[in-house]
């Protein structure tokens, strides 16, 4: 079953790639795909059939616009520092709490803190992420926690758990 | 009409990128350029592969634009990884915090973590000492 | 090749040349990594901008593998910073 679905998958980026439908095209992305399929099957995550959940990927696409709201944000923001003739920054690295547990999901919440305000986690061990701030929030585990990562815990729980 | 679109996201992100390059010169540390270089840059990118998409789906050439969101995909996946990887590895080869840094929670994890041999080195040594 | 493309070129390049300075005059090992990494995302850029200016989307694939293999290189670096076994 799995097999079958990374089968699907590099095929159909192999021909979204080529964009043609001429048989020795078709023939040369089945070979290959069966080739990728059979050998680096097992490095896929496990659990792939959620794929096919349709509410998964209805949040999905709500996230899609909200994760580029922030990033804007994100970019603006950074830019004013650096355009600011004082460079206003307080760096530091500070330590918060997720309550996702999946791996996917968790290497999500990485790169979605990675792309938004001021925030670049540098190591993730278990629940606890190590978090470079360019302008330190005040408070304790719990309340920078939330001002993190708490935007996106919600929808990413929906998505990959 | 659509061209028009097209030019303005990419002018927007033809800022970013430059202000991303402009981060990187005037921050004090290795984590804050990395921080604003990639964050700018990597958002800068994206948008100049959305302002191709837009010009291939709207009669140029539609395949131009299923590759430009399909790169698109590929650098917003795997940049944010590129810049965890260097911090990681500045941190623990022993790049310091910025001098009037406010505070560093990963020193203690850091130690953890080099004083833990890899296995796969562990297993090295056992076979050259065995015969 | 139209004046809006050549300004997003000298755009562009004036991005690489701070990046290159970066390159140069960077204090630490880790600094030359970061401009690096950056630089490869920038060429992905010079490679849309010329799918453009060209209208050919050949362009693009370089684009894609140039992405793709600027990662892997991105992540030998840190490993090698880092100074542990490759495996780990």
């Amino acid at each position: 079953m799995k097999w079958l679905l990374c089968l699907f998958l590099v095929f159909a980026l192999w021909m979204l790639l080529m964009w043609s439908l001429d048989p020795l095209v078709i023939g040369t992305g089945a070979f290959f795909a069966l080739l990728v399929g059979t050998y680096l099957g097992d490095i896929y995550p496990e659990q792939l059939h959620k794929v096919f959940s349709p509410k998964r990927w209805l949040f999905f696409i709500l996230y899609v616009p909200y994760f580029l709201y922030y990033c804007v944000r994100a970019n603006l923001d950074v830019a004013f520092r650096v355009l600011h003739p004082d460079v206003p920054i307080r760096p530091g690295i500070v330590r918060i709490r997720t309550t996702l547990t999946g791996d996917m999901a968790k290497t999500f919440l990485a790169n979605s803190i990675t792309l938004t305000p001021g925030t670049l986690t540098i190591d993730i061990d278990g629940q606890d992420l190590y978090i470079h701030c360019i302008n330190v929030p005040p408070g304790d585990i719990a309340k920078r926690s939330r001002e993190i990562c708490g935007t996106f815990e919600p929808l990413l729980r929906r998505i990959f758990e | 009409m659509m061209l028009d679109v097209a030019w303005w996201i990419i002018g927007v992100g033809l800022a970013f990128d430059l202000l991303g390059c402009v981060g990187l010169i005037r921050l004090p540390d290795v984590y804050n350029r990395a921080q604003a270089a990639t964050k700018c840059v990597t958002l800068g990118t994206c948008m100049l592969l959305l302002g191709v998409a837009f010009v291939g789906f709207s009669g140029t050439s539609v395949p131009m634009g299923i590759k430009a969101l399909i790169c698109a995909a590929f650098v917003l996946l795997t940049s944010p990884v590129g810049a965890h990887a260097i911090c990681r590895g500045a941190y623990l080869s022993g790049v310091k915090l910025w001098p009037e840094s406010v505070e560093d929670a990963f020193g203690p994890r850091a130690d953890q973590i080099q004083q833990q041999p890899t296995q796969k080195g562990a297993a090295d040594r056992e076979e050259t000492k065995a015969p | 090749m139209s004046c809006l493309e050549l300004i997003a070129f000298a755009v562009l390049l004036l991005s690489a040349v701070l990046c290159l300075y970066r390159i140069g005059r960077g204090p630490t090992a880790p600094d030359r990594a970061v401009s690096i990494d950056i630089l490869g995302t920038l060429i992905v850029g010079f490679c849309c901008i010329m799918a453009l200016a060209t209208g050919r989307d050949y362009y693009m694939n370089i684009a894609i593998a140039w992405a793709l293999i600027s990662f892997v290189a991105t992540l030998a670096l840190a490993k090698y910073l880092e100074g542990r076994s490759y495996d780990a």
